[in-house]
């Protein structure tokens, strides 16, 4: 892109356009208000949430719950993945069943999560952690199984033992993969919250999309879903930010 | 034992082809020994069995001292700068003191701070030989270093090349398939033809000619080429230390 603030103006046309559509729609299109709310509706529901401290409680609810879970699920990608990854035993034995488990619908888990950890904190948590581990084990092992054989080569004239292999050659150069994966992972940490919420809470943007659908109030709903397309970008970009930060060493072209 | 690099009975089989076969080789100490021959000869895979990277079918490898490996490609770590790089193969505090030392010798102390994506191929090239001389090794095993580079650029590194082992004292065994290269670099030129690998010529290059890019090596080059099956002609003359060991 030529220009930055071209490529700003390009990318809030769409958004823009939508928008005006939409408020046209709901004001001289016929659309009613108990159908699909007005701009008009969602702004003052967004006013009235963020004044009456709602809007802090849910967000703060979801965002605590997509953290806990996506830290959880991080943690334990990182360190099966690495086992999995270097050692061809771990692989044989474990591979098999993870790519069993892998196979299964996430949602599948939602009824045993309940019976075992009821419908506080933890099922939801767990159920995030589910969601987002797989794509982040998937992408880091096969990044350590794709590490360039002419750096671990490098190492291996040096007399470097296997676990500095590890640590200073396949780890480091697998480090793109881990953040590929991380990114799809909280991409899914965010569909999974919302799954858990919309069964069972009582704070959270999830349990406002099932409020609203009960009490039939658009508004509520749309605020919901804007507030989760508003999170999803921020935490996209705070990842595209932290690659930038990690891998500036890499020679693909500028995102 | 007298020699640098003892090997006797060296085989190295992948699959049905015969890569090495009972193959010998001794390195003096102190000497340039280049092993030159087409691709596929198996001179590579020997280079490799001495380093450790490849495990021979039978044979021994004595190797007297501390080796250093230079790759065809620099592979440099990308996420490292050229001093970590070059830092990267330090085990001790010593070798760490040593890392300005060797970036100097190489040319490299302005780009210390320049990841491997910032380097030409040259440079590259020049922080990887930096990487290996850091643990001050005192064989060289060179496995067409120069051959990824443009033809300039490798006689500037011809020149570098010799420069460090000169300064460093060290044993260097390098492979090549450039003639030129192996005449201007090398004491002693062993021509391979294979697979198996088998020497078909052994050559001297005497003392005032060698390191000399204008010195008349007519018949040192002639006899290279038809070793390597590129000139007709047998060379059969054995004169300034030109000694054919098989026809």
């Amino acid at each position: 892109m030529a220009n930055r603030r071209t490529a700003l103006a390009l990318s809030l046309a769409l958004p823009t356009a939508l928008t005006l559509l939409w408020f046209l729609a709901t004001s001289i299109g016929g659309v009613k208000s108990y159908q699909f709310a007005s701009p008009a509706d969602v702004t003052r529901e967004l006013g009235t949430l963020a004044s009456n401290g709602l809007l802090w409680r849910h967000l703060a609810a979801s965002i605590e719950r997509v953290l806990l879970g996506f830290g959880f699920s991080l943690a334990l990608a990182i360190a099966i993945a690495t086992v999995v990854g270097l050692s061809r035993p771990a692989e044989a034995a474990l591979e098999p069943t993870l790519q069993m488990v892998r196979s299964i619908p996430s949602l599948a888990w939602v009824p045993l999560l309940l019976l075992w950890l009821g419908i506080g904190e933890n099922a939801k948590v767990t159920l995030i952690a589910i969601g987002a581990f797989f794509p982040i084990y998937v992408n880091l092992v096969s990044g350590i199984r794709n590490v360039d054989r002419k750096l671990v080569e490098v190492g291996q004239v040096l007399g470097l033992g296997y676990l500095d292999l590890a640590r200073r050659i396949i780890l480091p150069a697998a480090l793109p993969s881990l953040l590929v994966g991380a990114r799809i992972g909280l991409t899914q940490a965010w569909l999974f919250l919302v799954a858990a919420e919309l069964l069972a809470s009582t704070r959270g943007l999830g349990f406002m999309l099932s409020e609203g659908q009960q009490i039939a109030r658009t508004d509520e709903i749309i605020t919901a879903i804007v507030l989760l397309a508003l999170c999803g970008k921020l935490s996209e970009s705070i990842m595209r930010w932290i690659e930038a930060r990690l891998l500036h060493w890499t020679d693909g072209l500028p995102a | 034992m007298r020699h640098a690099i003892e090997i006797e009975g060296l085989s190295k089989h992948y699959g049905p082809r015969a890569v090495l076969e009972r193959f010998e080789l001794f390195v003096e100490p102190g000497e340039t020994l280049a092993i030159l021959g087409a691709s596929g000869c198996g001179k590579s895979t020997l280079l490799r069995c001495i380093a450790g990277l490849v495990r021979p079918d039978a044979g021994t490898i004595a190797v007297r001292d501390e080796l250093g490996f230079v790759f065809q490609e620099p592979r440099l770590l990308p996420w490292l700068t050229v001093e970590r790089n070059v830092a990267f193969a330090a085990r001790s505090d010593v070798e760490r003191a040593r890392v300005k030392d060797v970036l100097e010798l190489v040319g490299l102390t302005p780009a210390a701070h320049l990841l491997p994506k910032q380097l030409s191929g040259g440079m590259a090239q020049r922080a990887a030989f930096a990487r290996t001389l850091v643990r001050n090794p005192k064989i060289l095993l060179l496995d067409e270093p120069l051959s990824a580079l443009d033809a300039l650029l490798r006689l500037e590194l011809q020149t570098s090349l010799a420069q460090i082992v000169r300064e460093t004292g060290s044993t260097a065994v390098l492979v090549t398939h450039d003639v030129q290269e192996a005449l201007y670099l090398a004491d002693r030129i062993v021509v391979l033809d294979g697979a198996p690998a088998r020497g078909v010529l052994e050559l001297e290059v005497p003392l005032p000619l060698r390191r000399s890019r204008t010195a008349d090596l007519t018949d040192e080059r002639i006899a290279l080429l038809s070793a390597l099956g590129i000139e007709g002609r047998v060379a059969k003359r054995s004169h300034r230390g030109l000694r054919v060991v098989a026809p």
